[in-house]
């Protein structure tokens, strides 16, 4: 069994809160649970980051901000990409999501109810304006790979729902 | 190096990579907004898992090739994917029926990986599935809309499936790399697919109202680097920046 809790070095943690997701800004790296390891070994700070979506073009992008980051604090860095375990909605984490909503847009429901929601359209998800779940799906492929669209029917605003991946 | 492992490789990353191309080419062309986008994301997806297989084959060949120089520097007959990927963006019922038969083969291929002896490749499949699960949910709901839809609908994704079924055959005739990938516990017993394909295959098109084609299975041979015409086409558009400018960088 392959522990999915990641490895922090906790004098770590201040430096790699302040790191984002370039498509989604609110939240951290941390939130989203990308980092699998960080510990310090030699003075080289070492990261095991894993992707969300094999082709997430924000993958890059972290990788450079993340050695930025380390850098103004004094610190070389070693960032290693790995695949397994592959990454799952589960490990965004509790803060992640409450900020995903606030942000606008709806957090990952459990595995079933997503593909009630996706796939049955039961109308489930919570819209992220009015909070209503008189919600309705209009593609499961949304403006990037991890999010589908959807509509709320009461104010009739459009919203992003994160999905659930597991 | 394991020069079959590398070549199986370029066998499994290829059919991604001109898929993929394949369905950047609608980018901005999509019938409406959502199937614009969809179609653009599972490219993206598609790339992605290239992008692994590729760093991990040029991992193999000791940095003597880079993803890079794997993907934009082979020319026809270096590539190795199927012939039914490189099919043109026709019309949108080619697109999803091309889609789907594609997915539909991903899915079962993936899914033995997932227990393959090879680790890497089983992190790249564990990883991979959970995108195709989405891709074929996409292309089989649309064949099933097409098929049962208007007359018209019905018709062009009959004329699609007239002309991609088969091609279809070509996924599970084992070559001689394919074999020994059998034989390590590496790659899936081809036989084995074909038979659980085609049944999962017949029930989605029976059930979107669509007949099996009697037509014989048309040629092959993609695998082995002989191709389509279409197949020069799409490198000379995918590989013309490095062509141009050698070595050049984003
Ligand atoms: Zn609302």
């Amino acid at each position: 069994m392959v522990s999915t809790l990641p490895n922090i070095d906790p004098d770590l943690i201040g430096i790699l809160e302040q790191v984002s997701d370039p498509e989604i800004p609110v939240l951290s790296v941390l939130d989203l649970g990308v980092i699998r390891e960080a510990v310090i070994r030699d003075e080289v700070v070492h990261i095991k980051l894993t992707p969300t979506y094999t082709g997430c073009p924000a993958m890059d992008t972290i990788s450079v901000d993340l050695k930025q980051a380390l850098q103004q604090n004094n610190f070389k860095s070693k960032i290693e990409l790995v695949l397994s375990p592959a990454w799952t909605t589960d490990w965004l984490s509790p803060k992640g999501k409450a900020k995903l909503e606030a942000y606008g847009i709806a957090p990952p429901l459990g595995e079933e109810l997503d593909k009630k929601a996706l796939m049955d359209g039961e109308r489930i998800v919570k819209c992220t304006h009015c909070q209503s779940t008189n919600t309705k799906v209009i593609s499961a492929f949304g403006s990037t790979a991890c999010k589908a669209l959807f509509q709320c029917l009461d104010c009739l605003e459009p919203f992003d729902y994160f999905k659930c991946l597991k | 190096m394991d020069q079959n492992l590398y070549n199986y490789l370029l066998m499994l990353g290829d059919n991604s990579m001109i898929l993929g191309h394949r369905l950047s080419e609608l980018c901005g062309h999509g019938p409406s907004l959502e199937t614009d986008i969809a179609l653009t994301n599972i490219s993206l997806d598609l790339f992605g898992q290239v992008r692994n297989i590729f760093q991990y084959a040029a991992k193999l060949n000791d940095q003597e090739s880079s993803e890079d120089s794997i993907a934009f520097l082979r020319n026809e007959r270096q590539h190795y994917n199927c012939i039914l990927v490189e099919q043109p963006n026709t019309d949108f019922a080619h697109v999803i029926l091309r889609q789907y038969l594609f997915d539909q083969f991903q899915l079962l291929q993936l899914n033995f990986l997932l227990q393959s002896k090879d680790e890497q490749l089983k992190a790249i499949a564990a990883k991979s599935i959970k995108e195709t699960k989405y891709h074929i949910r996409f292309s089989s709901e649309w064949c099933k809309r097409l098929g049962q839809g208007t007359e018209i609908s019905h018709n062009k994704i009959t004329t699609a499936l007239e002309l991609l079924y088969p091609f279809c055959n070509e996924f599970f005739e084992t070559t001689e790399v394919e074999k020994e990938m059998m034989e390590r516990g590496i790659g899936p017993n081809l036989e084995e697919l074909r038979v659980q394909y085609f049944d999962n295959v017949t029930t989605l098109l029976n059930e979107a109202g669509l007949s099996i084609p009697q037509t014989p299975f048309r040629v092959s041979g993609g695998k082995h680097g002989r191709h389509s015409e279409h197949l020069g086409y799409i490198l000379a558009e995918f590989q013309y920046m490095q062509k141009t400018y050698p070595n050049m960088q984003w």
